[in-house]
């Protein structure tokens, strides 16, 4: 066989053949395509239904986004100007604009105060969120609530300034006494500060309000989308203290605290939003004394405030459970009492893996304050349910307004949730 | 907790209630109960102050005279002439249908949404995800309204269905999708229908025995016998033999149009489909990120391990992936049917009238009772949730692993 061969041979590659490209089907798009598209005959028959769905939905919907008309002053223009076409008519939102944001009684002047409140909002909340930012900015967030309700308010800046002395008085205590005992320095550091507040209520005089440098707004003034920023802020930032200590209030070994908080989480957790945002619109005034006005959104904090604190504590005591043992005895075990236990070992990795949690009920929270537009408040959804669909121009635009508020929601509500998830590959400290 | 050792014994000094942590908890408790109680006498008597003010006081009396108005949804008997505690009874009863049917159609929803995200197919899965989060991150009261505003604002009046070119039809002659409700047959039992029910009945009961029967005996000798074509056989055969048989005694009363609006069959009101569907596609969305999350927590070494055994692929996942995904998903999932009942009390906002909207609605703004309504309103919505987590309890004590 290889005699024949070896003589007649007439060509010897020398050189590798080049390499050839893939089959056409094997690469690129098509590759991909046969893998995640048309795998299978039943995958293939999913991929065209799913295409079609997408179509169903999209035929319609964008040619009304992209015809849409910005600019006119009432429906029937709207009308008028698309002539028969298919189209959104987005100019109820840029008519309605700012009462969609800061609801319809808001003096118009005073926009600024709030919209500077919400970019200040952003300046006080970034060094929470981001650690690498430098630490000093955490001075601007615990002034950032004073500043807020001065400039949403107003009225005289005696208020605020009075709050932040009795904070800073309470503070102060705290410190002194932390060192000796935490229960001491705890409640002493209150007990200034309801002491500060009180002499101090006593020495801003009657009328000052009338003649302050910001006009005051009455609480029932505000609406719009502003209501459910500062409800969903107030009440989250509020409820997250409480629910750490309702949390260890459950796990206490003391018998007393253990039932009162075990009754206090399970009823609130057992009934709907709703039933509490009608305590604070009916029943929950009954409760205060009898010449005092406590007005209707402070209320509904109240109860929005201990709703969410209900939750986000079930969500720190899985949080507590989940930590090995080893890590309460170690802390016994090194010495330390109670408080510090907790605040230097049990707390920072419990609270670690609860941040999922903690920010799925943020969430959840923020979305659930549309829900005050029941009880008649005018927050975004009450806005556009009341005011503005009620109205005779804007009759009949449920889509564009509708629309409007789902994408709000959505941004805002997608956002955190993407950035609990950076947060938790940031945290991640475990090797895997 | 800390106690480690028995200090030596010394009689009792003032100072030990705050420094002996024998005592010390005792001493805290007495703080936080003489608190309690002065919390509890001041709100006490801040209400009684207000009520005395207001001319009010507790009772529960104006349950039983005339409620004075109409609901238009009841699955009981009910006029205006009705007491108040039935009207009451009406929204219970009307919570739980909603409630349950939502729960029936958000499972169905999520089940699919959660298995098809995790399909391999990349259109599908993604268009899933979408749908999860689109219907996660928007507050389903506005899901609500959209809803309840597709049915009122965009579905036809039943005056379009009219003529004989009419702008509107009915699906399939029988269904009749108008903005005043969707109007769908409702059956008619002939003389000898119960014998058809009665069938039926008889091999649902058949159908399970027979499974029970081929598992005992695949246990006991290791013989397979064939499960889905019997079942379905044993599941229609009879039933469709005997309705046969007995001349057709089910008939169907189908809705027409008589004069302004649809008469016969059952017409389901608008603010129900709105709800119900609403409630389904909010709560279906988080059931299937569950559900996704149950199928993840079954390690790819069950499903490997059951294929080196040599089950097919329909028996890895009845027999394996399953049972162990079921134990992650339920109780996540019966907590969101505890949330859908609590989320059916938005009915409110779109007038259903379930327990919220008579008894803490129209109740409470006639009697001005507000103080009992709320309360009779939490008690109902604890008992339920509080009977929920009582079932989850038993559940999650039934499927915990045994270890020693």
């Amino acid at each position: 066989m290889s005699d024949t061969h070896a003589q007649t041979v007439a060509f010897v590659r020398e050189t590798e053949i080049p390499e050839a490209a893939p089959p056409y089907a094997a690469t690129g798009p098509v590759k991909w395509m046969r893998e995640n598209l048309f795998a299978t005959p039943a995958n293939a028959l999913l991929t065209v239904v799913a295409a079609y769905a997408i179509y169903l939905i999209l035929a319609p919907t964008l040619p009304w986004i992209l015809n849409g008309v910005w600019t006119a002053n009432s429906l029937a223009e709207c009308r008028e100007i698309l002539q028969g076409a298919t189209g959104a008519c987005f100019a109820v939102l840029t008519e309605r604009w700012p009462q969609l944001l800061f609801g319809f009684k808001y003096p118009s002047e005073l926009y600024w105060r709030p919209s500077l409140a919400f970019v200040l909002l952003f300046v006080a909340v970034a060094p929470v969120l981001f650690f690498d930012l430098p630490r000093k900015l955490l001075i601007f967030t615990g002034l950032f609530p004073f500043i807020a309700y001065y400039l949403i308010w107003g009225g005289t800046i005696f208020v605020p300034i009075l709050a932040l002395v009795g904070c800073l008085g309470g503070y102060a205590v705290y410190q002194r006494f932390v060192t000796g005992s935490f229960a001491a320095g705890f409640f002493g550091g209150i007990a200034a500060a309801l002491l500060i507040w009180y002499i101090g209520g006593l020495l801003i005089p009657d009328g000052a309000s009338e003649n302050a440098m910001l006009t005051p707004v009455p609480s029932r003034d505000l609406g719009g989308f502003m209501l459910n920023m500062m409800l969903g802020v107030t009440c989250v930032s509020l409820s997250i203290p409480i629910g750490i200590a309702l949390a260890l209030g459950r796990q206490s070994s003391m018998p007393l605290i253990k039932v009162v908080c075990v009754v206090f989480i399970e009823f609130i957790r057992g009934v709907p939003l709703i039933t509490l945002l009608f305590v604070a619109s009916v029943m929950l005034s009954y409760f205060f004394p009898p010449e005092s006005t406590v007005d209707l959104f402070l209320r509904v904090v109240i109860m929005i405030t201990m709703f969410s604190a209900a939750y986000i504590a079930e969500v720190i005591r899985g949080g507590l459970a989940a930590l090995p043992k080893g890590q309460y005895e170690a802390a016994d075990s090194l010495g330390l009492d109670y408080p510090q236990a907790m605040r230097l070992i049990i707390l920072p990795q419990a609270l670690k893996i609860s941040i999922p949690g903690i920010v799925n009920v943020a969430v959840g929270l923020f979305k659930d304050t549309v829900l005050v537009s029941v009880i008649s408040m005018f927050d975004l959804l009450g806005m556009i349910r009341g005011p503005i669909l009620a109205s005779t121009e804007w009759n009949g635009v449920y889509w564009e307004l509708l629309g409007f508020a789902s994408l709000l929601f959505f941004v805002v509500c997608y956002g955190i949730s993407q950035y609990s998830q950076w947060l938790e590959r940031r945290l991640a400290t475990d090797h895997r | 907790m800390t106690t480690l050792t028995d200090p030596p014994r010394e009689s009792f000094r003032l100072s030990m209630l705050i420094n002996d942590t024998r005592y010390r908890s005792l001493t805290f408790q007495a703080i936080a109960l003489l608190v309690l109680i002065i919390a509890f006498a001041y709100l006490t008597n801040n209400l009684l102050t207000n009520l005395a003010a207001a001319g009010l006081n507790i009772a529960y009396d104006f349950l039983g005279s005339p409620a004075g108005y109409d609901i238009n949804q009841t699955l009981v008997e009910y006029d205006s002439q009705s007491t108040h505690a039935r009207a009451a009874v009406v929204g219970i009863l009307n919570t739980l249908l909603v409630a349950f049917l939502a729960c029936i159609t958000a499972t169905v929803f999520g089940v699919i949404a959660g298995v098809l995200r995790l399909s391999n197919n990349w259109l599908v899965s993604k268009l899933m995800a979408f749908y999860v989060e689109i219907f996660r991150n928007i507050p389903v009261l506005i899901w609500i309204i959209i809803i309840f505003t597709i049915m009122t604002a965009v579905l036809p009046g039943p005056r379009e269905f009219r003529g004989d070119n009419p702008t509107s039809t009915m699906l399939l002659d029988l269904f009749a999708f108008t903005n005043r409700g969707i109007y769908i047959p409702a059956p008619v039992w002939g003389p000898g229908s119960m014998v058809v029910v009665a069938t039926f009945i008889a091999s649902v009961i058949g159908v399970i025995a027979y499974r029970r029967y081929a598992t005992n005996l695949l246990y006991a000798t290791g013989r397979l016998l064939p499960m889905g074509w019997p079942s379905l056989a044993i599941f229609f055969v009879p039933t469709i033999l005997m309705f046969y048989i007995m001349g057709r005694p089910i008939g169907l009363d189908v809705p027409e149009l008589r004069g302004f609006n649809f008469q016969g069959g059952i017409k389901v009101g608008g603010p129900l489909i709105a709800l119900w569907f609403a409630l389904s596609v909010y709560t279906g969305a988080f059931i299937a990120e569950n559900v996704r999350a149950g199928i993840q927590a079954v390690s790819k070494g069950q499903t490997e391990a059951a294929s080196a055994l040599g089950l097919r692929p329909g028996r890895v996942m009845n027999l394996v992936v399953l049972p162990q995904a079921l134990r992650v998903i339920i109780p996540p999932l019966i907590s969101q049917y505890l949330n859908i009942t609590k989320n059916s009390s938005l009915a409110i906002a779109v007038g259903y009238a379930d327990i919220t909207a008579t008894l803490g609605g129209i109740t409470l703004n006639q009697t001005g009772r507000a103080i009992e309504c709320v309360l009779l309103l939490m008690l109902f919505y604890l008992t339920i949730s509080l009977s929920i987590s009582a079932i989850m309890n038993v559940y999650n004590n039934s499927v915990k692993l045994k270890e020693r």
